[in-house]
């Protein structure tokens, strides 16, 4: 099982168990869903946008420990950050999930990099930073109660 | 049981290998079979000897080939006491069987009747029949399932409210690929029969796993694949009763279905090439056979009786695991070689993934089975399924690497 400790160490499990930024997000501006329905994975994430900056973000839905953990992952890495930026974090988190490559600088990645190994696992770490990337996409509008 | 029942690994090359450097331990036979030599060599023998398009030759390999084609349609309608071997369709599985079934009884239905199926189906014996509610303004009821966690199985006693004269048809599975439910077939289609509605079953769980006789049953449509049942894949039969077949159009027309073309119309052949357009999946309908033999020469009493011990001693076994919510029947039930679970927060998938470091296949999802799976509360489950080839000692496998499991992310 060394391989798949690699791939759940603490850091996963950690985001997993203690999601931060979890739940629907009132202010929200900006809202984009994604599903993975070989899995049956949803993710909902929530933009509140100030210009160009993420100013508030938050998730929501139900799947495996690497698709919630990316997720909460995700938002941290993304708060703050203007729309380019976000995307530009994704596109590295993408580059390391799929290759494997050992991250330069933002370190909790790294436990990211085992997914690679798991081809069928890519899409569960990739679902919550397509649904904030859609997200980023629309015109602002309050969320609908 | 198993101490009696012979050890068949020997016949399906497949079982003999590696996984993560573990001998692998297949336990997703809900999803498909392995297939034993006889079949493959039941396939090789005829692309390498027999090769031919059927029907329309009339040389030496075609004629062999339909001689082989129709032979296998002989065998599937004695195997399941078919009356009349028109009354076996070769279609590619149990989804494009219900398919047919679905659109051709459509253009029946109106507005006010009712096609009634159950809340355990696969997505392929409930999304048809709801396109098909949709297209003729039918309306589409539900039995219930009982329980919690479905240990209750179908609701019969809400079926006399149900089964009302508007009823045309009554669709179910057999047996349900995420509860492992064996539903009471034949008196669901007695009931059926009494307010004049007609019977489809869904048998893709059932077909290679249980005694199955369509009289006893009593059914008017029956729906199953060869892939689950140590055939091969893209082959599978929908049998129905001749005159019912007849009655109903064609679902895909072209070549090989037609008694005569002009260029203003057609008209159809009867039962079964009238639902065979196009050339058949021949050497599928050969080893599809072929399997049907291996099975009988196993015995499916014998086989059902495997099936269900190692259905106990996994669910057995599998409850004594801290945190396990086991869905379908409760311990003492009938229940055939299908467990599903949900282990503590450990969400299926990781479950799955875990376990296949161990060389355990399992599945994890939910199982084509939604609308269940949300009326349950569960996102999904993790499902063993046993076949003919399982053993005791991999359920043992199968419960460690579980254990396992569950100390890690509980800690």
């Amino acid at each position: 099982m060394s391989d798949l400790t690699d791939l759940y160490q603490a850091v996963i499990l950690d985001h997993n168990k203690r999601p931060r930024n979890r739940g629907r997000l009132p202010t929200a501006t900006r809202v984009a869903s994604g599903d993975n329905p070989t899995c049956g994975d949803n993710c909902t994430v929530y933009l509140r946008m100030e210009g160009d900056r993420i100013a508030e973000i938050s998730f929501d839905g139900s799947g495996c420990a690497i698709s919630q953990a990316s997720a909460s992952f995700m938002t941290t890495q993304v708060k703050g950050r203007t729309a380019d930026e976000a995307t530009a974090r994704f596109a590295e988190f993408k580059d390391i999930v799929t290759t494997g490559r050992q991250p330069e600088d933002f370190s909790e990645v790294a436990a990211f990099a085992g997914v690679h190994a798991f081809p069928a696992r890519i899409k569960c770490a990739t679902l919550s930073w397509h649904a904030a990337i859609d997200a980023l996409k629309q015109p602002d509008q309050p969320l609908q109660s | 049981m198993s101490s009696v029942f012979p050890d068949l690994r020997p016949h399906f090359p497949a079982l003999h290998q590696t996984v993560n450097g573990k001998p692998l331990v297949y336990l997703d036979n809900g999803a498909t079979s392995h297939k034993p030599r006889a079949v493959i060599d039941a396939l090789v023998r005829y692309y390498e000897r027999d090769n031919s398009n059927v029907h329309r030759g009339l040389h030496a390999l075609s004629m062999r080939s339909t001689d082989s084609f129709e032979a296998a349609r002989a065998r599937v309608a004695a195997f399941i006491h078919a009356q009349d071997q028109a009354e076996i369709v070769f279609v590619r599985g149990t989804t494009e069987a219900v398919n047919i079934v679905a659109r051709g009884l459509g253009a029946q239905l109106k507005p006010g009747d009712v096609v009634l199926t159950t809340e355990m189906e696969h997505h392929s014996n409930l999304v048809p029949w709801q396109q098909v509610a949709k297209a003729t303004g039918a309306t589409l009821c539900y039995v219930p399932v009982l329980g919690a966690d479905g240990e209750g199985g179908l609701d019969l006693a809400a079926l006399d409210t149900l089964l009302t004269p508007q009823v045309k048809v009554f669709a179910f599975t057999h047996i349900s690929n995420t509860l492992g439910t064996i539903n009471p077939a034949a008196e669901l289609c007695r009931r059926a029969r009494a307010v004049g509605a007609l019977t489809v079953i869904d048998a893709a769980q059932s077909i290679g796993h249980e005694p199955l006789d369509v009289q006893a049953l009593g059914c008017d449509f029956l729906a199953f694949s060869g892939h689950k049942m140590c055939g091969p894949t893209g082959i599978g039969v929908l049998y129905g009763r001749r005159a019912l077949l007849d009655a109903m159009a064609p679902d895909e027309t072209g070549g090989g279905m037609v008694v005569s073309v002009d260029y203003q119309g057609a008209r159809w052949k009867p039962s079964p090439e009238r639902f065979e357009a196009g050339t058949p999946h021949v050497a599928g309908a050969v080893g599809l056979a072929a399997a049907m033999d291996y099975i009988d020469a196993v015995g499916r009493e014998s086989i059902a009786a495997h099936d269900h011990e190692l259905a106990a001693y996994a669910r057995q076994r599998l409850a004594e695991i801290p945190g396990m919510r086991i869905l379908g029947p409760t311990a003492g039930q009938p229940r055939a070689g299908i467990v599903s679970f949900a282990l503590g927060d450990a969400h299926a998938h990781d479950v799955v993934t875990f376990a296949d470091q161990d060389g355990i296949a399992l599945r994890g999802g939910h199982h084509c089975n939604q609308p269940l799976m949300r009326k349950l509360g569960l996102p999904s489950t993790a499902r063993a399924s046993f076949y003919l080839y399982n053993t005791r000692e991999e359920i043992d496998v199968l419960a460690a690497s579980l254990l396992k499991i569950q100390k890690f992310f509980a800690g």
